[in-house]
């Protein structure tokens, strides 16, 4: 990273190289990224009806996200916006614990328990396979392990553990973080791999020739020195927990409602500036959590 | 080339040569040589009515070839409001009409043209099956098949020469039904939401067709009484969806559903006892030797049909092929294989000229079979002596209570159901 340092001067006159360098993936970035999203924040401010998008400047599609939202509703509950918004962070904060807690003792076995490069490589291949099948078989194939028919609850009645099937194994909070998990986990371990394996062992020598016990060395040293690659895995998870619906719908047995399945609802009735402006509050919402984020580890500096 | 003198004869030669072959291009051998080309028309669907038996059949009959776009039923509407250019021929269904029409991308179709017209049942055109005005509610396909004019965006009052869609295939929906789990007869659609089948029942997933239902057993239960159940009240969204959350805060629903395969999935695995079905669903439950039926209710069906539009901007010689495969759909063939999945196909005359007397005895007259009865790929779907769910087709389609609708309070209708799904 150091060849990044300041140009020296009297090379300040050639500073628009770098500049032109990047301009073939700014422009890309400008057509397929900022464009498209600011064709979004405009269409939010539009107004619709059954067949057409009226250009307007009106507030009234955010108006209606957030309708009845300063008051319970007649069944004592929050406004639709609110309670999806909590029930998805809800998601989110419990798939990220699980996630991390998983993927960092993943990760810190591969990184310093497997000695051999190839061993490695293949139980990293290994920690993959969930992903050598399509999104949905995978989930779907959930059904007949955690059905009331299926795999576990024969086990469980089986072995006389339960009389009657447990129900909450499917279509509940607990397959949709169960069949989160088993996706996204991956997504932490190999950022958090990456930070283990460039953490210098003499470190950790040290550390223990200074009589750090091992939970002193985790806690002090590995913890620390991977927190880039927890941070990294952090954004991914959340960023795709707070936009999944078709995890939430096939799990949730399309029950729980999650942000991205509202405005998957939107689009398919034509209501565009409804789902725009939905879109817009999700993005601000991901984005003020990645700015928490890199409050936490400045990214930039230790990479 | 100036300066390379050796060449300039040859070059002139070839120049010459391209300018004869233009002067004889131009003098009307282009339009000889481009009437052989081939018409591929673009066909704009969803899977369920896209088969590839269909298309083969025809390109054997008359050598135009048929290119399937398969897209989910709300993404054919999208695309039809969206991307009128990206089709030659659409097939969509009669309740987003309400949608597409005013835009101006369809085009009234001549029925002058089409040779069958007056023979398509009269179910679409006035509403009645043998004699019997049906059930109007929501979006009937009298409402919307006739067009002011070829280029109108507004439906006539009364039959005029222009249709919206050509009609293709339709049916009457019900309750599914794994009538070895429940064990007793079920007779009405109140039976979704009665405890009994707590955490063993389910509902279709779009909200336009799900409100539907939902108004089927609210009325069942004797609770509300609506004008028009495919065009409610903001008051009666609200009596609906208080209904549905209730019933979902107490466990009733197992899942709800919007893919055709999960329907098939929840019922056959046992998930699921009673749910909002298709009949293709039922069929596919029954193919793997699960029981499963297709139940007859006493308050009626929730009908939908689809039928054949075109573009306003398709022309010349793909206007023409879009008109003969129209045509070619409604003379038989195409009806015969539909009505043997357990559709209904628009024209039942020439339909029936191209069905065993067995077969259409069993699907369409309510009678049970002499024969066994395969679908149109050989798998049995119905041994010999039994006889249809819903019975003849006068029974079924004369049982019609409503049809899949787009409500003027659609916008809010979304937003209370997504209530219910948050809830």
């Amino acid at each position: 990273m150091t060849d990044l340092a300041p140009l020296p001067p009297g090379q300040g006159g050639e500073a628009i190289e770098p500049w032109w360098q990047a301009a073939p993936f700014g422009a890309v970035f400008l057509l397929f990224f900022l464009v498209p999203l600011a064709l979004i924040a405009m269409v939010s401010l539009w107004n619709f009806n059954e067949y057409e998008l009226i250009p307007a400047l009106t507030l009234r599609n955010y108006a209606s996200i957030f309708e009845g939202c300063s008051h319970l509703t007649d069944h004592g509950n929050l406004c639709v916006t609110l309670s999806t918004y909590l029930s998805t962070l809800k998601f989110c904060i419990l798939v990220w614990a699980i996630t991390l807690a998983i993927g960092f003792a993943v990760a810190y076995f591969l990184a310093f328990h497997v000695r051999s490069p190839g061993m490695q490589t293949l139980l990293f291949v290994l920690c993959t396979v969930p992903f050598w099948t399509s999104n949905v078989i995978r989930m779907i194939s959930w059904v007949p392990l955690l059905g009331r028919n299926g795999l576990v609850n024969q086990g469980l009645m089986g072995l006389g553990l339960v009389e009657q099937p447990v129900e909450w194994l499917l279509f509940s909070d607990f397959s949709v973080v169960l069949a989160f998990v088993h996706l996204y986990t991956m997504f932490m371990i190999v950022p958090i791999f990456n930070s283990m394996m460039r953490i210098d062992p003499s470190l950790l020598e040290a550390a223990s020739d200074a009589g750090a016990s091992g939970w002193q060395t985790l806690w002090s040293v590995i913890v620390p020195l991977s927190r880039t690659g927890i941070l990294i895995g952090s954004i991914f998870v959340i960023t795709i927990v707070m936009g999944d619906f078709v995890t939430i719908g096939v799990m949730g047995g399309q029950q729980i409602a999650s942000v991205g399945k509202i405005i998957q609802v939107q689009t398919s009735y034509l209501q565009f500036p409804l789902a725009a402006a939905n879109a817009m509050i999700l993005l601000a919402v991901v984005l003020m959590i990645i700015w928490a984020l890199t409050r936490l580890v400045d990214i930039r500096k230790e990479l | 080339m100036s300066d390379t003198p050796p060449f300039l004869a040859d070059g002139i030669q070839r120049r010459l040569l391209l300018k004869g072959t233009a002067g004889i291009l131009a003098t009307g051998l282009a339009p000889a040589i481009h009437a052989q080309e081939k018409i591929v028309l673009r066909y704009l669907g969803t899977a369920v009515n896209q088969d590839k038996a269909i298309a083969e059949k025809f390109k054997a009959d008359t050598g135009i070839e048929i290119q399937y776009v398969a897209v989910t039923t709300d993404d054919v509407t999208k695309r039809a409001v969206t991307a009128p250019n990206s089709f030659d021929l659409i097939d969509t269904e009669y309740f987003s009409l309400k949608k597409i029409v005013p835009t101006g991308n369809l085009k009234g179709i001549d029925t002058k043209k089409i040779k069958n017209a007056d023979r398509i049942t009269p179910l679409f055109t006035q509403g009645e099956v043998a004699g019997k005005k049906v059930g109007d509610q929501g979006t009937a396909p009298k409402k919307v098949i006739f067009l002011e004019g070829e280029k109108s965006k507004v439906f006539a009052k009364s039959p005029t020469q222009f249709m919206s869609l050509i009609p293709t295939v339709y049916n009457a929906d019900t309750l599914g039904i794994r009538p070895d789990l429940i064990k007793r007869p079920i007779e009405s659609w109140a039976e979704l939401l009665n405890p009994e089948f707590k955490g063993k029942a389910a509902l279709l997933n779009i909200p336009s067709i799900g409100i539907m239902d939902a108004a089927m057993v609210v009325e069942a239960k004797g609770i509300h009484k609506y004008a028009d159940k495919g065009n409610m009240s903001k008051a009666e969204i609200d009596l609906t969806i208080k209904t549905l959350i209730e019933a979902k805060k107490a466990g009733q629903f197992r899942a709800l559903w919007k893919d055709f395969n999960e329907s098939v999935n929840l019922m056959a695995s046992g998930e699921v006892v009673i749910q909002s079905m298709w009949s293709p669903a039922v069929t596919a439950v029954r193919t793997k030797g699960i029981s499963c039926n297709f139940q007859p209710l006493r308050e009626g069906y929730r009908a939908w049909a689809a039928g054949f539009g075109l573009p306003a901007t398709l022309s010349g010689r793909k206007l023409d092929g879009a008109y003969e495969f129209i045509n070619w759909f409604l003379d038989g063939w195409a009806g015969a294989y539909l009505n043997r999945q357990g559709y209904y196909s628009a024209v039942l005359e020439t339909a029936k000229a191209k069905m065993e007397p067995y077969e259409w005895a069993y699907w369409m007259e309510g009678k049970a079979a002499t024969q066994d009865i395969k679908s149109p790929n050989g798998d049995l779907l119905a041994k010999a002596g039994a006889t249809r769910d819903g019975g003849s087709y006068e029974q079924r389609m004369g049982g019609i209570a409503c049809w899949n609708a787009v409500m003027d309070e659609n916008e809010y209708m979304v937003r209370k159901w997504n209530e219910f799904v948050a809830a």
